[in-house]
């Protein structure tokens, strides 16, 4: 087969791949902004053993490999405690990938969200306190948008690692696009020893955190109005 | 019993006790100038009457009901201390104006957020703000703010900034208007707008309690002193008294001392 009849067949994989790929950085996203923020709120919590309990699991999640974090979650249930909770199809193997960068996420989220309250000066909370407002008013209504404007730029940063990240999730086979762009190695579609197509998905990943970086910095651009 | 009283009050930061038996009263329409050098429990008694802390010790008598009264816990209660706290508005040093709404929204957020809890508040929604916004305007134009509304605080001088905090203090209709250091962090050349407000507010038969540095202002503009040294109200009479013939040695140095410093 010449380069011009692989090539079409090639970005027919890739972007099934890139589809997958997709998939996950949107579902991690979704359900990581939520959840680190409810990780940050316990993190701070003046309940000393919630606190604590949540330091500690951010500790563990931080601190070990995403990539060990996801075959524990995928192998684990099934090996150690003989109930394979995740199908061995693709739609298994999807989810066992988005609950592990969901969680991993949502702690690298929370600290950030948790600078990003305790950045909020002490003064906007005791106004709050002095107008009669609740402790959740005065989150939701005053602190909360400082919180956000101060978190964008460092979120911008995990959001685009995020992006990379997915790949990981090649490692229990996951057919995301660094697997698709792999897969012509050992042969696939009738394409076998091309390197290439794998080299290749790299324009994929450019082109969208390239996307994302506009998008990102138009978020900035938009709580630029105000300082906090 | 006058409008305010407040009964020994008593408060540590740890092993440091910074109120001491601090008693006052105060009546209603008057102005209470408290005087004193850093770290003398100015702002820390400010503070305590704005349950910005709790204090060890001590009750706060407004018009006959009991604020606070360290003795009995239920008055401690989050719930309660939200609403008794109304009774007291509070002007901070450093305004704390929040910086992602304009000068008219920080003047009616909190009493929006407050309307929620009235009864009628789903019926009556379009007219009650309404009515929150026209309040709001009416105050931010006796700060002569007219034409700021729409800013930002970021866009307007300190000047500005401590005038429309000066409204959204009065919005929620505070018995006391307590102020720490209103013009502390103003260039010279802006206290004058602001401590003409507080001159204004003072024509108005507002309560008052003025937390300064500016002596001449404190002279002016209160029906009574209250020299703080060390934790404990050294001096307290009228203007005429603290200011004229002060009595305790450490009244003297520190009025001493402030005119030295004014004169350079």
């Amino acid at each position: 087969m010449t380069f011009f009849e692989q090539f079409p067949i090639v970005i027919q994989a890739l972007n099934e791949g890139f589809l997958q790929t997709l998939k996950l950085f949107a579902v991690t996203l979704i359900g990581a902004l939520p959840l680190g923020l409810l990780i940050s709120l316990c993190s701070i919590s003046s309940f000393k053993p919630l606190r604590w309990l949540t330091r500690t699991v951010i500790w563990m999640v931080r601190g070990t490999p995403l990539m060990l974090q996801l075959m524990v979650i995928y192998f684990f249930p099934g090996l150690i405690l003989n109930n394979p909770i995740w199908g061995s199809d693709e739609t298994g193997r999807f989810w066992a990938s988005a609950v592990a960068f969901i969680f991993n996420y949502a702690c690298y989220f929370s600290e950030i969200y948790r600078g990003g309250i305790e950045g909020v000066p002490r003064g906007q909370q005791e106004a709050g306190e002095v107008l009669g407002m609740t402790r959740s008013q005065i989150f939701f209504k005053v602190t909360l948008l400082q919180m956000i404007k101060r978190v964008v730029p460092p979120m911008s940063n995990e959001i685009i690692t995020l992006v990379k990240d997915t790949s990981l999730a090649r490692i229990i086979s996951l057919q995301e696009i660094i697997w698709a762009g792999s897969s012509f190695m050992k042969g696939s579609y009738g394409i076998s020893g091309q390197i290439w197509p794998l080299f290749f998905t790299g324009l994929y990943y450019l082109a969208f955190s390239g996307l994302l970086t506009l998008l990102l910095n138009r978020i900035e651009k938009k709580l630029s109005y105000f300082h906090a | 019993m006058s409008f305010l009283e407040v009964c020994d009050i008593e408060k540590h930061f740890g092993a440091t006790q910074v109120l001491k038996n601090i008693s006052f009263s105060l009546e209603q329409g008057s102005a209470l100038a408290i005087i004193g050098s850093s770290g003398s429990g100015k702002t820390t008694l400010l503070r305590c009457l704005n349950f910005l802390e709790t204090p060890d010790q001590g009750r706060i008598i407004l018009n006959g009901e009991v604020l606070f009264d360290a003795a009995d816990p239920a008055v401690r209660k989050k719930k309660e201390i939200r609403k008794k706290r109304l009774h007291f508005g509070l002007v901070f040093q450093s305004f704390n104006l929040f910086p992602q709404y304009t000068a008219l929204k920080n003047v009616t957020l909190a009493k929006e957020l407050l309307a929620r809890e009235r009864p009628d508040y789903k019926a009556n929604r379009k007219e009650i703000h309404k009515e929150i916004e026209e309040q709001a305007r009416a105050l931010l134009c006796r700060m002569g703010l007219e034409d700021r509304m729409m800013n930002y605080p970021q866009q307007l001088s300190g000047g500005q900034q401590q005038r429309v905090s000066i409204a959204r203090a009065l919005a929620i209709e505070p018995d006391i208007l307590c102020f720490d250091e209103p013009t502390s962090a103003l260039d010279p050349e802006l206290t004058g707008e602001v401590l003409k407000v507080i001159r204004e507010l003072k024509n108005t038969d507002s309560t008052l309690i003025v937390v300064t540095h500016e002596m001449q202002f404190a002279r002016d503009v209160s029906d009574q002193v209250l020299f703080m040294a060390d934790g404990v109200i050294e001096e307290m009479g009228t203007p005429e008294q603290v200011f004229g013939h002060p009595k305790s040695p450490k009244t003297q140095a520190f009025l001493q001392k402030s005119t030295e410093d004014l004169h350079g």
